[in-house]
């Protein structure tokens, strides 16, 4: 059997997590065990039935996240239940707790994972490395393996099952980290969820003009994110810096706006399955990693842009 | 508050990145070694970290005598000492092992790590360190407090931030926005020539991982342009010949 670890967002599971449903079952020979901890909101089991999760175990009783509650209660369980390979998604959550179910379970560990793994000659995965500038080919040697999958990087289809639902009460754990406040900007797309991203520079001129770069991302029902300079000057927030010192993020879309594209940039960018590149500049270097160029002003492209998504909603 | 902070020594933000021995070892001709960005930040707030509150910075690192002159500059920024684990990085997981057995005999109150090294793109090595402590980790950190014998952390959630206070001793990683990176000063690279770098040999670990074989991306084909005065063409094209938007 295979497990995925089912994060749940306020009761619901994300795309990352069908994704991660959707590798295991692909891997498993005998189901998918999914451990989430607190319960989902009605119908979200459903949601994972339809990737192949064959039981949900639902762990009851710990308040709030702690890493150290959290490994201990799912592994608890995969244990119990023989389980050797688990996946989960490569969230900040995912991130987390991979590491230390790899140490609780004696396993393999692989991070940022962007393939099924090839078994013709042991267990092999693919893994991004160097920010974007590579990737390695990395044989897992010990039984249980741990999976951490980037968002958007593997085929998620539909394998529809039976799933059986059960609940495990938490063991008392002594915990040693209190949430004391969390803040989320609310109804925005998070950066690393978005499938569109629009992004702009400092071919913006000022934080006045990112309303364009706004309204295009809410036509395109997209994320918003920025170049580092940007970010450091204060026009946007820290949070929408992308690159090699920033978010890395693989959306299917990436619009760059007045960014020339810095290596450092590209190396968070450059995953995205289709970029396209607005610049005044034709000797821009962004323009050789992208699918699709416009050599223009930015201000004279935007509003064309806006108009022509805004015309095709209706 | 004794600190440790570890740094991984990784190619320069700018390198063209390329492989040798058919693939299987990055190709080190003309690379520049750095600070993991990342374990810059996480070492100059432990030195803040100590200047306010007292203690020592320790720096710890996995890797060959290749790696001292990034150490020393580490030493040059500020921190107290440094421990050299002398083996390659194979992964993060051997990496781990070989720093939780420092850990475990040295005292300290405080473990930072980098968010990731920006070679290998773990992010392992904070809950791997975490879980082989049984010590609390906190991930993803743009805020390191010290306040009544706690530690107060604010870190990177998706789609927002949140504090966490934990117990220490603690592990945690570091995030951009945590501080500006110190830069070494002449008096500071005058005193890392006398600081010490203690080289000790690795503790025997099973290797969880082989790196078998690197790749670079598949080349991209030529750009495909449209003319500014028509800009609203490019709507067109993603829907209907990229597939890409509804
Ligand atoms: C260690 C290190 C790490 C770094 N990490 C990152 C990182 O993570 N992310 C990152 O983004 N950068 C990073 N950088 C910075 C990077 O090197 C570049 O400086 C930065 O990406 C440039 O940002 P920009 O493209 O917005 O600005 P600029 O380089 O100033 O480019 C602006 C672009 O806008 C175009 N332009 C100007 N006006 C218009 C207009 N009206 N219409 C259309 N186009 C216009 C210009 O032709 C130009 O190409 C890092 C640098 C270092 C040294
Ligand atoms: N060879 C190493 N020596 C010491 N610390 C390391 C080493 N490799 C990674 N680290 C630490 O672990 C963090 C995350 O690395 P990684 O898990 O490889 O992404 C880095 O920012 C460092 O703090």
């Amino acid at each position: 059997m295979t497990g995925i670890y089912a994060e749940n967002s306020e009761g619901i599971f994300k795309k990352s997590v069908l994704e991660a449903a959707s590798y295991a079952s692909r891997i498993s020979n005998g189901g998918v065990l999914a451990v989430c901890i607190g319960q989902p909101k009605d119908g979200e089991a459903d949601k994972l039935a339809q990737y192949g999760v064959s039981k949900l175990i639902v762990v009851d009783g710990i308040p709030a996240f702690d890493s150290q509650a959290y490994t201990a209660e799912i592994t608890k369980i995969f244990s119990a239940n023989q389980v050797q390979h688990i996946v989960l998604a490569n969230t900040y959550e995912g991130k987390t707790l991979a590491p230390r179910i790899s140490v609780a379970m004696n396993a393999s560990l692989a991070t940022n994972v962007v393939d099924f793994p090839d078994t013709s000659n042991g267990f092999r995965i693919r893994r991004g490395v160097f920010s974007g500038k590579g990737f390695a080919i990395v044989e897992l040697n010990k039984t249980n393996k741990v999976i951490a999958i980037t968002p958007n990087s593997t085929e998620l289809k539909q394998n529809p099952v039976t799933i059986s639902i059960e609940h495990s009460q938490a063991a008392a754990h002594q915990i040693n980290t209190e949430i004391t406040a969390t803040s989320k900007a609310a109804g925005k797309i998070p950066l690393t969820e978005a499938e569109v991203v629009v992004s702009a520079g400092r071919g913006m001129k000022g934080p006045e003009n990112w309303k364009m770069v706004e309204e295009l991302a809410e036509l395109l029902g997209a994320a918003t994110a920025c170049s580092k300079p940007v970010a450091d000057m204060d026009w946007r927030p820290h949070n929408e810096h992308v690159g090699q010192t920033g978010i890395t993020i693989k959306p299917n879309l990436y619009i760059a706006i007045g960014i020339s594209g810095a290596i450092q940039h590209l190396a968070g960018v450059s995953s995205s399955k289709v970029i396209v590149v607005i610049n005044k500049d034709p000797e821009a270097p962004f323009f050789k990693a992208a699918d699709y160029g416009i050599v223009g002003d930015a201000f004279d492209v935007l509003p064309q842009l806006i108009e022509a998504a805004r015309a095709s909603k209706n | 508050m004794k600190i440790l902070v570890c740094m991984s020594v990784v190619p320069d933000t700018t390198t063209k990145i390329s492989f040798t021995d058919n693939n299987t070892k990055l190709n080190t001709q003309g690379v520049q070694f750095i600070i993991n960005p990342y374990d810059e930040l996480s070492l100059t707030r432990a030195i803040e970290l100590t200047e306010k509150h007292g203690g020592t910075v320790t720096v710890a690192n996995v890797g060959k005598a290749d790696a001292d002159a990034v150490i020393r500059k580490a030493l040059a920024i500020g921190a107290n000492d440094a421990i050299r684990i002398n083996a390659d990085p194979v992964d993060g997981q051997y990496v781990a092992e070989q720093l939780a057995h420092v850990i475990r005999s040295g005292g300290y109150d405080l473990v930072l790590t980098g968010r990731e090294s920006i070679d290998y793109n773990g992010g392992q090595v904070c809950g791997l360190l975490g879980e082989l402590l049984s010590w609390p980790a906190v991930n993803v950190c743009t805020r390191i407090d010290l306040e009544n014998g706690k530690a107060i952390f604010e870190r990177d959630i998706d789609g927002g931030r949140q504090t966490v206070t934990s117990s220490l001793p603690a592990v945690a990683s570091a995030q951009k926005d945590l501080c500006e990176p110190r830069i070494p000063n002449m008096k500071g690279i005058m005193a890392a020539r006398t600081k010490p770098l203690t080289v000790v040999e690795p503790v025997a670990v099973e290797f969880a991982s082989t790196y078998r074989q690197f790749e670079t991306p598949a080349p991209k084909q030529a750009v495909k342009l449209i003319d500014a005065a028509n800009a609203g063409q490019l709507i067109d094209l993603l829907r209907n010949e990229a597939k890409i938007i509804a």
